[in-house]
């Protein structure tokens, strides 16, 4: 997990006084967080609060409200796959069948070896060159299987 | 002397290639020891033809589309680089007949220009709208926008130049002016072309209602699924502030305007202003309910314009050009050009700049030339997750607001989804329940528990077919959702969900096991 940082308080603290001078710092704050760590770990909660002078009760709230924020780990590759009504024109439903029928992978959750994570995502912003799929930051449009097959194994390699 | 080329940088040409299409010509061209000046632009629009590539030859810009990697060096032996014959050659893009029929007034620079340049902005006509806005009293500015008819375009369609009004009348020690950019919905993708593709559009469409509604301070709030889409209105906002045009001074006039970007983190229902405002404080994205009103008490409790992109992105053109230039265009009380965007199933899907009151049929027909799957097409819904299904027999229906609210359907951001004839309407009317529950903030019990109910009730009408029971269920459970949800997601959704039902009654009348039976 080379792109990402272990998690490391003094960092966060750092990372959270830098940022709280914005109106509303909350969620630049943990944006930041997940980039540098990958997800927000339950220790980061206290720290966040300290510095903005919020209730952790406040942190957590928000933190869970938003689909983006992770509470763990995720696989070393994170695909997105849209499964909004463009999509499903174009037969997104069929990707998720086949990854699940051909590669053994569901859809929300991570590999058992954490190299690979899919995730839903409803609309990706392509919806005249679906189905759509994100690897990481780099989209891909007009997605089959075949597409498909050749980026898990590059993923999986 | 280098040859200019343009290849998109725009999510969907990158989607299909146009990186590698990039990476390729540069080495094909460094083998030859020809020099090229590469600029990578937003899209045209025409996105079945992506990756395009334009050069800019004696004979003006000559594109070729859509070009793979492979295709490369056989384009520059062919002799593209000065314009040659090749089969993938479409010559002037703008005389290509889906685009020249296009009206582009806020559209008129995406694609053509360097997104990043503020010359290249400037000499097309970029700006303009500024310098006549600085000239202008604050209610000179509201009064031409009103002019206009200018109606918001983020779906509820509420005239521009009557919220400004309201804000710049409302006394405070600051304002804010709020960019929403959560351009959640499935079928759209305007503002992220806009961002892509002409960045200080926004910028300036953003200045100069700060100038009219006596705000400093702008917001742009911004999906994070746009996550490129960010960056690069991150570097423009950036250069505009270098460039004098953000910051103390706005040009040189002594008044002051700071605009910022902030990244949204996944939640569909912060495209809704109040929730969008109580995520940019930095709490959880809960709608609030109204009154008060985001003018009078939005943003940290300060009177706040909330705009959507297409709304502001429109505004340098009317300024610049004139409200009676951007008010000719349109039919009854829609003026203006509509950015349409037609996806999904479809054979040339992408964005086209129209008159309102162009029919369905007109554009998913005549431009989208039907189906990718050449099979017939059996539904459209028009207007993000929220808007109606619509069987063929209303595709006469004009694209404008009025039209489509009287056939029970709305225009929303104005995307528009295709499907073929294996469609089943039943399971779309299921997704558009799960999609609320999915979504819903929680706030308020018709659309946090209706949503779950609804998507209850759809499993047992799509397993056993819809009885008189089930059919009433329905109607009274949609009733209660639409009249009495605080914000449009719950009091929406019942939209593709009856129009489904209405329109498509077989396919909830048939049990499953016939259903697959018969097929």
């Amino acid at each position: 997990m080379a792109r990402h940082r272990r998690w490391d308080a003094a960092l966060a603290k750092q990372m959270a006084l830098r940022l709280a001078d914005k109106e509303g710092a909350l969620l630049p704050i943990l944006h930041e967080l997940q980039a540098t760590f990958g997800y927000i770990d339950d220790r980061a909660v206290s720290v966040v609060a300290d510095v903005l002078n919020l209730s952790k009760a406040e942190v957590v709230g928000t933190i869970s409200f938003y689909p983006d924020f992770r509470s763990s780990e995720v696989g070393e590759t994170v695909i997105r796959l849209c499964r909004a009504e463009a999509c499903q024109s174009v037969g997104c439903e069929h990707l998720v069948a086949h990854l699940k029928d051909t590669h053994g992978i569901e859809v929300g959750r991570t590999t058992s070896d954490g190299r690979l994570t899919v995730e839903s995502v409803y609309c990706l912003g392509n919806c005249a060159l679906g189905p759509s799929i994100l690897v990481e930051e780099q989209p891909f449009g007009r997605v089959d299987t075949t597409l498909l097959d050749e980026l898990i194994a590059e993923a999986r390699r | 002397m280098s040859i200019r080329l343009y290849i998109p940088l725009d999510t969907s040409a990158r989607a299909v290639g146009a990186d590698r299409v990039a990476k390729a010509v540069v080495a094909a061209a460094a083998d030859r020891g020809v020099d090229i000046d590469l600029v990578r632009n937003g899209s045209r629009g025409l996105y079945w033809l992506e990756p395009l590539v334009e050069v800019e030859t004696s004979a003006g810009r000559i594109a070729y589309g859509p070009v793979t990697p492979r295709d490369v060096a056989g384009l520059i032996d062919a002799g593209f680089l000065t314009g040659a014959d090749h089969p993938l050659r479409i010559g002037n893009i703008e005389s290509h007949p889906d685009f020249a029929r296009e009206t582009r007034l806020t559209f008129r620079r995406v694609g053509l220009i360097d997104p990043l340049s503020l010359p290249d902005f400037e000499a097309h006509r970029g700006l303009n709208g500024l310098r006549k806005a600085l000239a202008l009293a604050p209610i000179e500015i509201i009064d031409q926008v009103i002019r206009s008819g200018l109606r918001g375009r983020g779906g509820a369609g509420f005239p521009t130049g009557i919220k400004w009004k309201t804000v710049a009348e409302t006394r405070a020690e600051r304002k804010y002016v709020v960019c929403n950019v959560d351009e959640g919905d499935s079928g759209t993708f305007a503002d992220r072309m806009v961002l892509e593709g002409d960045p200080f559009m926004l910028i300036e469409g953003m200045i100069i209602a700060g100038l009219a509604v006596g705000a400093d301070k702008g917001y742009l709030y911004v999906r994070s699924e746009y996550i490129d889409a960010f960056r690069v209105l991150e570097k423009a906002i950036a250069i505009a502030t270098d460039a004098g045009l953000l910051g103390r001074s706005v040009m040189g006039s002594g008044k002051t305007f700071e605009l910022e970007a902030r990244l949204g983190a996944g939640a569909y229902i912060c495209g809704e202003e109040m929730s969008l405002i109580e995520s940019l404080e930095g709490k959880r994205g809960v709608v609030r309910a109204k009154p008060p009103l985001p003018a009078h008490a939005g943003l940290f409790g300060m009177p706040t314009v909330v705009n959507n992109v297409q709304s502001l992105t429109a505004v340098p053109y009317i300024l610049g050009e004139g409200p009676e230039a951007y008010e000719k265009f349109g039919q009854g009380r829609s003026r203006g050009t509509l950015i349409v965007q037609l996806t999904g199933n479809v054979k040339r899907g992408g964005l086209f700049e129209l008159p309102f009151g162009i029919s369905i049929r007109e554009v998913v027909e005549g431009i989208g030339k039907g189906t990718r799957s050449g099979r017939p097409i059996r539904a459209v819904q028009v207007g993000g997750p929220l808007g109606a299904y619509f069987p063929e027999s209303l595709f006469d229906t004009p694209l404008d607001y009025e039209a489509m609210a009287a056939r029970g359907g709305m225009l929303g951001h104005g995307g528009i989804v295709v499907f073929d004839d294996t469609v089943d309407l039943a399971s779309q009317a299921r997704f558009a329940f799960a999609f609320c529950a999915h979504e819903s903030c929680g706030k308020c019990t018709p659309c946090r528990l209706g949503a779950v109910r609804g998507r209850e009730l759809m499993d047992r009408i799509i397993e056993r077919g819809a009885g008189p029971v089930e059919t009433e269920m329905l109607q009274d459970l949609t009733t209660v959702m639409t009249d009495a949800s605080l914000c449009a997601l719950g009091g929406l959704t019942p939209l593709p969900v009856m129009s489904a039902f209405k329109h498509f009654p077989e396919d909830f009348q048939r049990a499953k096991a016939l259903r697959s039976a018969a097929e």
